[in-house]
């Protein structure tokens, strides 16, 4: 899949209360291809602080308007700045980058935590694609840690669990009561011991799981080898031969060997 | 149009414009960005003699202006290198030269060995001052008797263009330059990564698995430049220069210093097209200044 480096125009920008932006950019002309999973490394302008590019996950692609959603947690200087963008401005791409989901499984259970949401959304969408129509679990400590979950709705079965209780099922995402091995495919993004949580689950139930990283990383290209994991073959880098990775391949890492 | 080639002991470049070792893959991971032709050479990834993990992650930190690694040569090894990997570059138009990394004078000797046998590879740069890995490594580096050692044993089984890099983390940079130029280099490239270290205070702990790592980007500039100017006044081969180069004017200020070419590191992360637009900088400005032929800047200073 080529990559490409595109400045985008902000045409949306979205506060979701105090943690969370979405901003939906528009590209110049006809969008290419885009994998559910996939990231942007996106420039963060006016800050002489922050260097390096910061990777996003790809929330939502709109192939008629040629735009794509990025659902963006502010957790540090970069995202902080990113904030500040407003309707109007532009932003620099390098996309589509990594590996995405599969897609594979007649009754999948996608599982998000947190900012891990985000490639969810494009993600059951193309599963409704293919006739296929998830089950959506999303967890949070509490219910405004889960944004734009009214989003997911018309595509799958939406199932909450947070741990204060205030929306949904009271407790971890694992321990829902529809969490279950009743699924064929399970895909998940979030906080690590969330991912290592649910991954070892399918794996034991040998349920086919797919795990997508979200290590820091500098060139998002596999240039750098900074943003390696440890899978059962060695270092891999997160930015290109994931982020999403087969749950069998990290056995070692979800701490089943 | 001014006349940007530039000469590296044997080896002609378009224009003096390469990349840096470990910032640039192999050059394919640039191809989708950029035309790879346009670059005066292409430094690949550190080879070693065996197959490496590199240190465990966390690997990379970043820093005002600048970022720290760790990746500690992690390579696919001089015999995948050869076997899978210089057959798919080969044909780039444009110089590829090998990084050679070791941890002892035989592993120096062996990889160069067997990368003096491919056709297409004119030369090697020589890694006596890689920061991140526990034996060999910096250590070579920062000994001018050593350094003239491992340079003297791979000068014997070495045949093409043998480059240096050095590292800055030293007391006296020129004595060891001067110990390798002895020692039959054929030029010097500096600087690699200076050694640094920061910490996250809310975690209490370092960044870097590894605690300590090399310091790149735009904030080592400065110390380059002033290395490269001292270095360029005290030996007679070749200086490369790099260190924190993201602009054309970056890169003229290595040249005037007294580099014959340049490297670009870091920014590759920032944007992937950065090394064209530093060779159309390059142009641009010998046009402006009626330049024609960037030779008669280098070494202004």
């Amino acid at each position: 899949m080529m990559k490409h480096i595109t400045d985008f125009t902000i045409v949306r920008r979205e506060q979701l209360g105090d943690h969370y932006f979405a901003l939906t950019l528009r590209h110049p002309s006809q969008l290419p291809p885009i994998a559910a999973g996939q990231f942007v490394e996106v420039e963060v302008r006016n800050n002489r602080d922050v260097m390096l590019r910061r990777p996003i996950s790809i929330h939502d692609v709109d192939n008629k308007a040629n735009t794509l959603t990025l659902l963006i947690q502010i957790v540090g200087k970069g995202t902080r700045q990113l904030s500040l963008l407003k309707e109007g401005d532009t932003l620099n791409l390098i996309y589509p980058l990594g590996k995405g989901f599969s897609v594979a499984g007649e009754h999948p259970l996608l599982v998000g935590g947190g900012a891990g949401i985000a490639p969810l959304l494009h993600l059951a969408k193309c599963y409704n694609e293919k006739g296929v129509r998830p089950t959506i679990l999303l967890g949070g400590r509490t219910k405004e840690l889960i944004p734009v979950r009214e989003a997911f709705e018309p595509y799958g079965q939406l199932l909450i669990a947070t741990e204060d209780g205030s929306l949904g099922e009271k407790g971890m995402v694992t321990q829902h009561s529809l969490f279950t091995a009743s699924y064929d495919h399970i895909c998940t993004c979030g906080p690590t011991p969330m991912m290592k949580a649910v991954g070892r689950y399918a794996v034991e139930k040998g349920i086919g799981c797919e795990v997508s990283l979200e290590n820091m990383m500098a060139c998002g290209i596999g240039a750098c080898l900074c943003c390696v994991t440890d899978t059962d073959e060695g270092h891999k880098c997160v930015c290109k031969e994931g982020p999403v990775f087969d749950a069998l391949k990290l056995k070692k890492w979800m701490g089943l060997e | 149009m001014a006349k940007l080639e530039t000469k590296i002991h044997n080896i002609i470049l378009k224009n003096p414009v390469m990349t840096a070792s470990g910032t640039f893959g192999y050059g394919e991971e640039f191809a989708d960005f950029i035309d790879l032709s346009r670059l005066g050479g292409i430094i690949v990834k550190g080879t070693t003699g065996e197959r490496r993990q590199g240190n465990p992650y966390p690997r990379m930190a970043e820093t005002p202006m600048g970022m720290l690694n760790a990746v500690g040569l992690q390579n696919v090894g001089v015999g995948t290198f050869c076997r899978e990997v210089y057959p798919r570059i080969k044909d780039i138009p444009t110089q590829i030269l090998v990084n050679v990394s070791g941890s002892s004078i035989e592993e120096y000797c062996s990889v160069a060995e067997q990368i003096d046998e491919l056709e297409n590879i004119p030369g090697i740069e020589l890694n006596i001052s890689c920061p991140n890995v526990k034996k060999g490594g910096m250590g070579f580096g920062t000994n001018p008797d050593m350094a003239a050692q491992v340079v003297s044993a791979v000068r014997k089984v070495y045949h093409k263009t043998l480059i240096v890099k050095l590292t800055p983390n030293v007391t006296s940079v020129v004595d060891i330059a001067k110990a390798v130029e002895q020692a039959g280099a054929d030029s010097v490239s500096l600087i690699n990564t200076l050694l640094g270290m920061a910490i996250d205070v809310e975690k209490q702990r370092p960044y870097l698995s590894t605690i300590t790592g090399g310091l790149s980007g735009p904030c080592v500039k400065p110390v380059a430049v002033r290395m490269v100017w001292q270095v360029a006044h005290a030996v007679q081969i070749p200086v490369v220069g790099l260190g924190g180069i993201t602009c054309a004017a970056d890169a003229l200020e290595f040249l005037m210093a007294g580099a014959k070419a340049i490297e670009v590191g870091t920014a590759n992360f920032m944007d992937p097209t950065v090394t064209v637009k530093i060779v159309e900088g390059l142009e641009d400005y010998c046009q402006r200044h009626q330049i024609e032929d960037i030779n008669d800047i280098i070494g202004i200073i």
